[in-house]
């Protein structure tokens, strides 16, 4: 059975499981987005048009449909984490990744994003990489954390 | 009953009604763009708000009224906040008005109109997006798009489909199929029900009058129009009348001085369509053959049935529905009789519905080479909008009967345009050959009228057969699940996609509402009454042609011409 | 200054063990309110003058009572854990450090309301908490506090998380509620109200975690205990979040009334490394940015606090810059649904860039503070009606920096 279908079954096959069957698809997948091909699958199973599926799946940033590194950087942008260095936390990102936001690394690894307020506000500045989020960051420390999670692949 | 003040002006309210609704009901207008009547109240445009006695802006068109409410529809607070919330749509809209399909026509433009807007405060933001108009019916336009989400409900709600919906979020929200593709690869089945309620001119029509215009000009050419039962009963709203303002003759005039050298009735294909689709129905009872048997009239529904139940392709009649019927009589019966070239005769149609184009446009509607048998479809509205580049005053034009040989009809036939109306002339005449006696009662009410899905039962042969009859395509859908599950009782199915019928179909005039979907109705009925014959088989012209070439029903030549196949899609 | 009832168990228990949640003294309120009658639940709120802890502050007890009133008998608790608001970060200590007094509520309401089934909606950056609530979830129903005759109870209840997919908007509770149906987060309008058509249409209780969390502590002391804690207009204690350039930022429990300038100087302990305070805002991106001398203010209902985060900005920050990031927020969280939000934040954005540019004139000033009158009354929801507020308010407070900034007219350059 593949990834999508063990994915369907898990809950109950109705529709309002829509974003949690989305989401927990891209966290299954190497690189976390949802294809076209999924989308008509999804749509098929619980009876809905695939534009109603993309429809939800373009509204929510943390689903995407454009395909994505295997990590996603989110850097916040917000003014917590503004008012604690953000922006030099976005350019050592940025640097360390070689790519600009929105753009994926050559070799596939990371996606860079911005991203609204991560509620993480006390340990600001903050960068969610995957589903984990790094705090109290300075560019040296963000740096690092990128480079461990190349070196780990 | 609630009392409350509308502008200093006390009126008594039923409980539960809208702000907007009142207000209606007391001759105060209050401007909406995204609210429209019979789909449900989103309140996203902001457009109608006005001041309560609490000082609060509310939105009319969502707001229920209360006792002892004081609403001022036109403060100087709430004209400045529909300027604003106006001036901003149109900051992030084309608004090269003149050069519109809708201009003059376009509710955004007489909302800016009325609310004496000539500037824009906020410059524009407005980025040209590409046109969708890949495809025969109609043309998306996001570029006039102000996301009032009228075309979403519509497609999702009334019509089941939900092939376009809000996509993305912001102000990059876009109104598109899904990945933005075109609407033909798409389970669109062109109904155009979002053309008739898009405010502006983000979906519309595809406009062929142009190539109307050239032929009716081009001396070579013989060209000839044939008009839906439908349009009668709507193209007087289109012209300015009253809804429901029966036009029969006053339309036929009105072709003859756009040129058309012989004007021509669908109903007399309807009739056809009939005594085809009749004894088909006789056939497969008798046989308990593809039960039960569903009409093919609508384009839309045959598309719906393609794209989604194509397991239930065998259940569809063969029959053409009564346009290209038409058009397969006129390339090949007509053109023989009156000596003419196919080649040479050029077949238009004015219908209500953006489908038939797509169903004009099939591969298989064509029994001379690749021509089609239909050349242009044109609707309602484009017919209205002919008439107005012509500047032809309507209202005096003499009355003017059909031409024929394709001019004499039945009442039965003018049923046709109304949900319910295929089934009740189907079930006048085959009740009448199979049982051979009169009908004592031929009007079939149970059939007729708004409810989504309609029965009837009648004794053909000695047995009870029962029929329904299904409007829209959420209303179509139920009835094909049961078919495709097996659970259905009936013996024929009559599907529409439009709400309403072809009365209520997606070409139909602007503003089309529920309301003067029930004046057409009315109308339909009353031509049906008013008509010598009420029974397609009775119709003589009918009879004469089954003499001169068709020789019988379901024979070869009928096989040939008159009935078709379908193709699973997707 | 603190005073911790909500936060009192926190760094005392294992916040993934719910024995040690009910050694110190976890579900006795829900054992004691399953001996109560519904009506006196809901008295006691009442009594202990519950309001909503997420930002709108209304009494919770009127929620109950709708819902009880309600003819539909398939109800729904819903917890609003969509904490996206920039700045505010309680409701996230409070799952991850304390998860069951926030479903302990939410159970007491649902056995007052006879609702059978509840949703936790967490935003979906909050993976630790998702996790934590998860485990605490299943915790739960193994020892009977959810599922069928809970506590012999007679009632059945039961939650279920719903993970947020990134859209602040869903922290608005009409959004929340569609993106619960699997929808995308645009909102409806009001009336009806959720408690009359909520979630599937059917009558919704919801409410913010911290409200739910406060709903075991009144049991257990009493609505007039309780009410004796904070001020007349706003009883209990109050989670406030502490940002920006603080030296202590964090999350701390207080009684209402405590003002904010108080707050910061003794719970922060003032501005990191010793700077000076250039402003402070309440309530989030969404709250009135306010001059030093206008902190002076209690931290109640009657002051903007929103749900209780407090950003504090020094000398260094420029005010332009930090309207046009809050703008920028909104812009890019708006649903898109109704027209002044959806194309009047990009106006905002669009007007303020101008303003930092130095090329915005008088004229694009008031075409924006008219802006935002229409998008504070026309909205559609909450996202629209207050995104234009910290621009109202900084207006106030900063008329002159922001005038500074506008392009040189030609008197000025003239003289």
């Amino acid at each position: 059975m593949s990834v999508l279908q063990n994915i369907l079954k898990q809950n109950p096959k109705s529709e309002d499981y829509l974003i949690e069957t989305l989401l927990s698809l891209q966290d299954a997948k190497d690189e976390p987005c949802i294809s076209e091909e999924e989308i008509a699958d999804i749509a098929e199973y619980y009876g809905i048009s695939p534009t109603r599926v993309s429809s939800v799946a373009s509204f929510y940033t943390l689903l995407s449909l454009r395909p994505r590194g295997k990590h996603v950087v989110q850097v916040c942008r917000d003014v917590p984490c503004y008012l604690n260095g953000s922006e030099n936390i976005l350019e050592a990102v940025k640097e360390a990744l070689g790519c600009d936001i929105g753009e994926t690394t050559a070799d596939g690894l990371f996606t860079l994003e911005e991203t609204s307020c991560l509620g993480n506000c006390d340990g600001s500045p903050s960068v969610r990489i995957g589903k984990k989020t790094y705090e109290n960051l300075d560019s040296q420390k963000v740096k690092e954390i990128i480079s461990g999670y190349r070196e780990a692949k | 009953m609630v009392e409350l003040k509308i502008n200093n002006q006390t009126v008594q309210a039923e409980e539960g009604k809208t702000i907007l609704e009142v207000a209606r009901e007391n001759n105060i207008d209050i401007p909406t763009l995204c609210h429209y009547p019979d789909l449900h109240i989103h309140s996203e445009c902001r457009v109608c708000v006005v001041e309560d006695n609490w000082g609060n802006l509310v939105t009319a068109c969502s707001t229920t009224v209360r006792d002892g409410m004081e609403v001022k529809t036109n403060a100087p607070r709430v004209l400045e906040s529909r300027r604003v919330v106006t001036e901003l749509m149109l900051a992030n809209h084309d608004t090269n008005c003149t050069m519109c399909e809708k201009n003059l026509q376009c509710e955004l433009q007489r909302l800016a109109s009325n609310l004496g807007i000539q500037e824009n405060r906020f410059g524009s933001v407005w980025e040209k997006k590409e046109i969708d108009d890949h495809n025969p019916s109609v043309v998306r336009n996001p570029n006039r798009c102000v996301k009032c989400g009228r075309c979403i409900e519509v497609c999702k709600e009334v019509q089941g489909i939900n092939v376009i919906d809000y996509m993305n979020r912001s102000h990059e929200t876009s109104v598109e199929p899904t990945y933005g593709r075109y609407l033909s690869f798409e389970d669109c089945t062109f109904c155009g029900q979002c053309s008739s309620v898009c405010p502006v001119a983000a979906i519309t029509e595809k406009d062929e009058t142009d190539k109307v215009w050239e032929v009716l000009h081009d001396e070579k050419k013989h060209v000839i129009v044939q008009v839906a039962p439908a349009v009668r009963v709507s193209l007087g709203e289109e012209m300015g009348q009253e809804p429901g303002s029966i036009v029969t003759e006053q339309m036929v005039a009105a072709l003859k001085k756009l040129g058309f050298d012989r004007v021509f009735d669908t109903d007399f294909t309807a009739d056809l369509t009939i005594i085809e689709e009749g004894h088909e129905l006789i056939e497969r009872v008798k046989e308990g053959n593809a039960l039960p048997m569903m009409t093919s009239c609508c384009p839309g529904w045959i598309s719906y049935v393609e794209q989604n139940y194509p397991d239930l392709i065998d259940n569809l009649s063969t029959c053409k529905s009564p346009q290209q019927m038409f058009g397969a009589l006129a390339k090949t019966y007509y053109a023989e009789k009156e000596g003419i070239n196919p080649e040479d005769l050029f077949v238009v149609s004015m219908m209500p519905c953006t489908a038939k184009k797509f169903e004009a446009a099939r591969e298989e509607m064509s029994v001379i080479g690749d021509d089609p048998d239909v050349d242009v479809v044109l609707t309602t509205r484009e017919l209205g909008r002919m008439i107005r580049q012509m500047g032809i005053e309507f209202d005096r034009l003499d009355k003017t009967p059909f031409d024929n040989p394709f001019g004499i009809t039945t009442g039965a036939a003018a049923i046709f345009g109304a949900t319910g109306g295929v089934m009740e002339a189907a079930l006048r005449t085959v009740s009448e050959v199979v049982n051979e006696k009169p009908l004592e009662k031929l009007d079939f009410e149970t059939v007729r009228g708004m409810n989504g899905i309609k029965e009837a039962e009648i004794e053909l042969g000695g047995n009870k057969v029962k029929v329904a009859v299904a409007h829209t395509l959420s209303q179509a859908r139920k009835v094909a699940e049961d078919v495709r599950k097996g659970k259905s009782e009936y013996a024929f199915i009559e599907v529409m996609a439009c709400p309403g019928g072809c009365i209520g179909g997606g070409g139909q005039p602007y503003g089309t509402t529920n309301a003067t979907r029930e004046e057409r109705i009315r109308s339909t009925y009353q031509v049906d009454s008013e008509m010598e014959f009420r029974k397609s088989h009775e119709n003589p012209a009918i009879d004469q042609l089954y003499k001169e070439y068709l020789e019988k029903p379901l024979g070869h030549r009928s096989h040939k011409l008159l009935h078709t196949h379908y193709i699973k899609r997707n | 200054m603190e005073k911790r009832i909500l936060t009192a168990r926190f760094g005392k228990i294992d916040p993934l063990s719910i024995d040690d949640y009910i050694k110190n003294g976890g579900y006795e309120a829900l054992e004691a309110a399953v001996k109560m009658e519904s009506d006196t639940i809901i008295d006691e709120i009442e009594t202990a003058k519950l309001r909503g802890r997420g930002g709108a502050a209304f009494p919770t007890f009127i929620k109950l009572k709708a819902l009880v009133g309600e003819k539909e008998k398939t109800r729904y608790i819903v917890c609003n854990a969509d904490e996206g608001e920039p700045g505010n970060f309680k409701d996230r200590h409070l799952m991850e450090n304390d998860p069951h007094q926030m479903i302990e509520g939410m159970i007491i309401s649902a056995y007052t309301t006879k609702a059978k089934k509840g949703y936790i909606y967490i935003r979906g950056e909050y993976d630790h908490s998702i996790a934590v609530v998860r485990e605490a979830l299943a915790q739960a129903r193994e020892k009977g506090y959810l599922g069928k005759n809970i506590l012999g109870a007679g009632f059945d209840f039961d939650i279920e998380i719903r993970s947020g997919a990134g859209a602040y908007v869903c922290g608005e509770e009409f959004a929340l509620i569609e993106s619960i149906e699997g929808k995308s987060g645009r909102s409806r309008p009001k009336p009806p109200f959720p408690t009359t058509a909520g979630v599937f249409m059917k009558p919704t209780m919801l409410n913010n975690v911290e409200t739910f969390a406060n709903i075991p502590h009144i049991l257990e002391m009493g609505g007039k205990a309780y009410a004796k804690i904070g001020t007349e207009s706003s009883k209990g204690t109050k989670l406030i979040s502490l940002s920006g350039n603080i030296a202590n930022r964090g999350v701390f429990e207080v009684p209402f009334g405590v003002s904010v300038k108080d707050a910061i100087a003794k719970l922060g302990r003032g501005v990191a490394d010793g700077r000076k305070l250039k402003m402070v805002q309440l309530s989030g991106a969404s709250g009135p940015i306010l001059p030093p001398e206008k902190i002076d203010v209690p931290i109640d209902f009657d002051h903007d606090i929103g749900a209780g985060a407090i950003i504090v900005m020094d000398e260094r920050t420029d005010v332009v810059d930090i309207l046009l990031r809050h703008a920028e927020f909104f812009e890019h969280e708006s649903c898109g649904k109704c027209t002044p939000c959806r194309e009047g934040n990009l106006h905002l954005v669009r007007l303020l860039r101008k303003v930092q540019a130095g090329s915005a004139t008088a004229d694009d000033l008031r075409v924006m503070e008219n802006l935002a009158d229409v998008m504070i009354n026309v909205s559609l929801c909450g996202l629209g009606q207050s995104a234009p507020i910290p621009l109202a308010t900084a207006l106030d407070g900063f008329g002159d920096q922001i005038r500074d900034r506008l392009a040189q007219t030609e008197t000025k350059e003239n003289a």
